[in-house]
């Protein structure tokens, strides 16, 4: 599965909720599906995605939350997942693409390469949903049946480690961080 | 009875109520404890607790662009723990985050392991050209609460305060 593809599988499911993404390939593919001022690029600050997705989901309990993680991010905040299933948003959907590499800097192997379970690890970390997914198709299911669950899930989707050729875009930083903060407190 | 004031504590905890803060990340130290036991009784607060400092940055970033005030409770290690998530979240995306740094290590320390945190702190706070003021005694408590949080907002920046064995502990 291309992560490319598995991001437009689930774009329509995107256009009314809060999303949070990475930096590097998944801010750059989600960017060239077309932007939305829902949309927010975390482009540095690896491992922090998801703690500001379970910022904005407490905030927003009324909302639901997706957030875009990698294996390499992930591995940066382990401690996160368990923070994550301790308050156990139950709006917010955590995708986890494990391409078992850190692809922008030279694709060197993660440890996801040499059999640790991300999902695993979610699991016994006290996630209540987890779930690995391999193919496209089962990827689309298992967001669907996320959302539709209301409860705290962390899917990690297998990707190939593929991405654009370049990661910057015509998107500042900054322009993005304010609009996102006026789309979410509008 | 633990020395650390319940007071000085008490007074810390209703500044930051005054301040609109309706959510504390935070990682438990000594100096901590009834803060963090006031934010868990208080209905009125969410209280996450972490397994490390850096985490709070991103739950207070991502509080801060929903719309609710945040603060962050740590030990001056947790500051350093924290410093990517400083500079690459709040600094790089010019977040407002108010941080309340217990200021272990500095004179009238007594155990030897806070001793070399205690000496880097201020220097830290400098490099990153992070404003920061002390909390020493009581009385200016509510004043500098306040008004770091303004300068946090206004400047839409990270902002510290260091909390001071004066203040916390009793028997300093």
């Amino acid at each position: 599965m291309k992560r490319l593809d598995a991001l437009e599988a689930v774009y329509p499911h995107l256009e009314q909720r809060i999303v949070v993404t990475i930096m590097g390939a998944v801010a750059a593919e989600l960017q060239s599906l077309g932007h939305r001022p829902n949309f927010f690029y975390l482009q540095h600050a690896m491992g922090l995605a998801s703690s500001m997705g379970l910022g904005i989901a407490l905030s927003k309990p009324d909302r639901q939350v997706v957030v875009f993680d990698g294996d390499g991010s992930v591995l940066m905040n382990l401690g996160g997942l368990t923070t994550l299933a301790r308050y156990r948003p139950r709006n917010l959907v955590h995708v986890v693409f494990d391409n078992e590499s850190l692809l922008s800097v030279g694709g060197f192997p993660t440890a996801t390469a040499t059999g640790s379970d991300l999902a695993g690890i979610a699991a016994a970390a006290g996630v209540p949903r987890t779930v690995t997914v391999t193919t496209l198709e089962a990827f689309r299911s298992a967001f669907d049946d996320a959302l539709a669950a209301g409860d705290l899930t962390t899917i990690v989707a297998k990707v190939e480690a593929v991405g654009p050729s370049g990661y910057v875009t015509d998107l500042s930083l900054l322009e993005n961080r304010f609009q996102f903060q006026r789309y979410l407190r509008s | 009875m633990s020395p650390v004031s319940t007071a000085n504590s008490g007074a810390i905890y209703h500044a930051l109520k005054g301040c609109g803060i309706r959510l504390l990340s935070a990682l438990p130290e000594t100096w901590l404890v009834h803060l963090i036991r006031m934010a868990e009784d208080d209905p009125e607060m969410t209280l996450v607790r972490l397994a490390k400092e850096e985490e709070g940055v991103g739950i207070s970033a991502g509080a801060h662009l929903a719309g609710v005030k945040s603060a962050m409770l740590m030990q001056n290690h947790g500051l350093l723990a924290s410093i990517n998530g400083i500079v690459s979240c709040a600094q790089l995306y010019h977040l407002p985050l108010l941080m309340l740094v217990s200021y272990r290590g500095e004179f009238g320390e007594r155990d030897p392991w806070q001793t070399e945190g205690g000496g880097v702190t201020e220097d830290l706070l400098r490099a990153l050209r992070i404003p920061f003021s002390y909390l020493d005694r009581p009385d200016h408590v509510t004043s500098r609460i306040a008004k770091a949080q303004t300068l946090a907002h206004s400047a839409n920046k990270p902002v510290a305060l260091l909390l001071c064995r004066d203040l916390m502990w009793e028997d300093a």
